[in-house]
């Protein structure tokens, strides 16, 4: 299956300039229904968090500091895990890993079992209301096999997935992961020299609790702050360890029962 | 600690009522089967029989609730497309789909009085599958982000076949003659005090994570059945403790334990679950352990820096922060929080 690079989103939230037009585009591409006008009354994002219907999320964060005031601005996206919880979970092999690395849904097969929706340790995929059916970014996955190339941006093939060509300070980058990963390093470099202390990676190492992601970010804040896990951890990697307890448990019914049985007189 | 403007990180379930319903169902179905077989292999036929119908119904309507609460519900028999060890549903859907033929059969058997061999065959197969079928589903809520569910991976299983038990003895204590009751009457006490140790576990041990089932809505519906258990358990003992005399007042106060413990089987499923929903909608049970978490493999690796000569590879810097971190960072956070006092 693995004919083609791992690629990946790196969103260097440094240069977003809040516009949306990422969001806008997703939309638009994906044909995603509206969630209707909802006003959030607490900055200047009023969609609030990924769900169905919204696959790139602005985050708007306002910070007062010694009366400065400070706008951190995140395009947020599903993170295309290594270790994929909603993958592992799945029970109708609905959601699967493509060519591309990425984690996709297949409309046709999800029965809305909504397994995938708590699983998620980032909270990005959910049900869509009246539909039943789970929903979340593809990575524009029609958009990158278009060409059959691999899906590297520019050379003649396949599409940069909508929102990545939409934004006009690329902010949100496309292309091999590890490509990506080195850019990054080379940025966050660069920022430090700057003296931007703050500026940190989240979400490239390989080593940490979901293998990485195929789309990670430059912030400039904690996680947190972005409404992102300090340090989200694949559920499966415990599943060992729980149907063990499920086996002693499963054993210690059994014993009771059999213990019910034999141990009386009446 | 720190939030975007105090919202939630990860989704709270989509899974309605129907849920909690079947973890009620499900259990209940599966402690029926083992009762029903119990009753079988030493001649207790009011017992087999109420057993092997409580299964069956039970699972009916397990197997009902599990299908309206799907998205898609005429797309059901996609769970059925993979066997995914990885998934706890898939599993579990197997284990299901083995299951209500043979408590099918064996209540055929019974209603019938068709090819009792047959009847006993599939009575003992449902019962073999019955303990799988009672915890699986503790491993399909803790197999999520979920704060309080996976945390509480270690108890929930206890919790769930302890209730499975109690809820199944309390129907054999409703149905069957006390001439027959004394495997039920005491299968109760022993599902009821596994079921209130487990639960026990859940609201102290778990530290910041374990204070949705200590308070709210999910608190009161697990206080509630704690209160019906221990009546449970005492009317089941002194329902057999009764002889020959008062043999009608027996009869009257097993049943009311029996219905005592059904009630709790049914709070505690939908207590855990409100806990687990709660636990998604405040950023702080996400947020907390994991920063204590980082703090933690923090202050290990500038140990073990101190210590030892800089780690060769990554790989046993990995190894360093494995399965005991999390144990560190748990112990942590029920220390050091404020507002995780213990309950008044």
């Amino acid at each position: 299956m693995s004919v083609a690079e791992r690629m990946g989103f790196f969103t260097d939230t440094s240069i977003c300039i809040g516009c949306k037009a990422c969001e806008v585009a997703c939309k638009e591409w994906n044909a995603i229904p509206t969630d209707g006008l909802d006003l959030l009354g607490m900055s200047f994002d009023n969609t609030g968090q990924l769900d169905a219907n919204t696959w790139r999320h602005v985050a708007f964060v306002e910070q007062t500091h010694d009366g400065d005031l400070r706008w951190l601005m995140s395009s947020d996206v599903c993170k295309h895990c290594t270790h994929a919880a909603c993958l592992d979970v799945c029970p109708t092999g609905s959601l699967f890993r493509t060519e591309f690395g990425t984690v996709v849904v297949q409309e046709d097969i999800c029965n809305g079992c909504g397994y995938c929706v708590p699983a998620c340790p980032y909270g990005v995929i959910d049900q869509r209301q009246g539909d039943g059916r789970a929903w979340k970014c593809t990575m524009c996955y029609d958009r990158i096999r278009a060409g059959g190339d691999g899906g590297r941006a520019g050379s003649g093939g396949g599409l940069m997935p909508a929102c990545a060509t939409a934004c006009p300070t690329e902010s949100i980058q496309y292309g091999p992961l590890d490509e990506l990963r080195d850019r990054a390093a080379r940025r966050l470099e660069q920022l430090h020299g700057e003296g931007v202390a703050q500026a940190r990676l989240y979400g490239h190492d390989p080593a940490d609790g979901v293998g990485g992601d195929g789309a990670f970010f430059l912030l400039l804040d904690d996680p947190e702050v972005y409404g992102l896990p300090p340090d989200p951890v694949v559920t499966t990697r415990d599943l060992p360890a729980m149907w063990r307890r499920a086996g002693l448990a499963a054993l210690a019914m059994a014993a009771a029962v059999v213990a019910s049985f034999v141990g009386g007189s009446s | 600690m720190k939030s975007y403007y105090g919202r939630q990180i990860v989704k709270t379930p989509v899974w309605r009522p129907d849920i909690p319903a079947y973890l009620f169902c499900g259990g209940l179905a599966a402690g029926s089967a083992l009762l029903a077989a119990g009753a079988d292999l030493t001649r207790r036929p009011a017992l087999r029989r109420s057993g092997r119908l409580t299964a069956l119904g039970a699972v009916a309507a397990g197997a009902a609730f599990l299908i309206h609460d799907l998205g898609r519900p005429a797309r059901f028999h996609h769970m059925l497309r993979v066997v995914k060890p990885t998934s706890p549903m898939s599993i579990g859907t197997w284990t299901l789909t083995a299951f209500g033929p043979a408590a099918g059969l064996a209540a055929a058997a019974e209603l019938t009085g068709v090819a009792p061999a047959a009847g006993r065959a599939a009575g003992l197969a449902a019962a073999g599958l019955a303990p799988a079928l009672a915890t699986y589903t503790a491993v399909l809520l803790a197999d999520t982000a979920v704060p309080s569910w996976h945390e509480a991976y270690p108890q929930l299983p206890f919790a769930f076949a302890g209730s499975a038990l109690a809820s199944a003895a309390g129907a054999g204590l409703l149905a069957a003659p006390t001439a027959e009751a004394g495997p039920a009457r005491r299968l109760a006490v022993a599902g009821a005090a596994m079921e209130l140790a487990a639960s026990h576990r859940l609201a102290s041990t778990l530290g910041l994570t374990g204070e949705p089932y200590r308070s709210g809505r999910a608190g009161a519906l697990l206080r509630a059945s704690q209160a019906l258990t221990a009546a449970g358990i005492a009317g089941a003992v002194l329902g057999g403790a009764r002889r020959d005399s008062r043999r009608r007042r027996a009869r009257l106060v097993s049943a009311l334990s029996g219905a005592a413990l059904l009630a709790a089987g049914a709070l505690t499923r939908f207590g855990i679950f409100a806990a687990g929903v709660a636990s998604t909608k405040d950023p702080r049970y996400t947020v907390v352990p994991q920063r204590a978490r980082l703090e933690q493999s923090a202050a290990d690796a500038a140990g073990a820096a101190g210590g030892r000569p800089p780690a060769g590879s990554a790989d046993d810097e990995r190894g360093a922060v494995g399965p005991g971190r999390d144990q560190l960072a748990d112990d942590r956070v029920a220390r050091d929080l404020p507002g995780d006092e213990e309950p008044a």
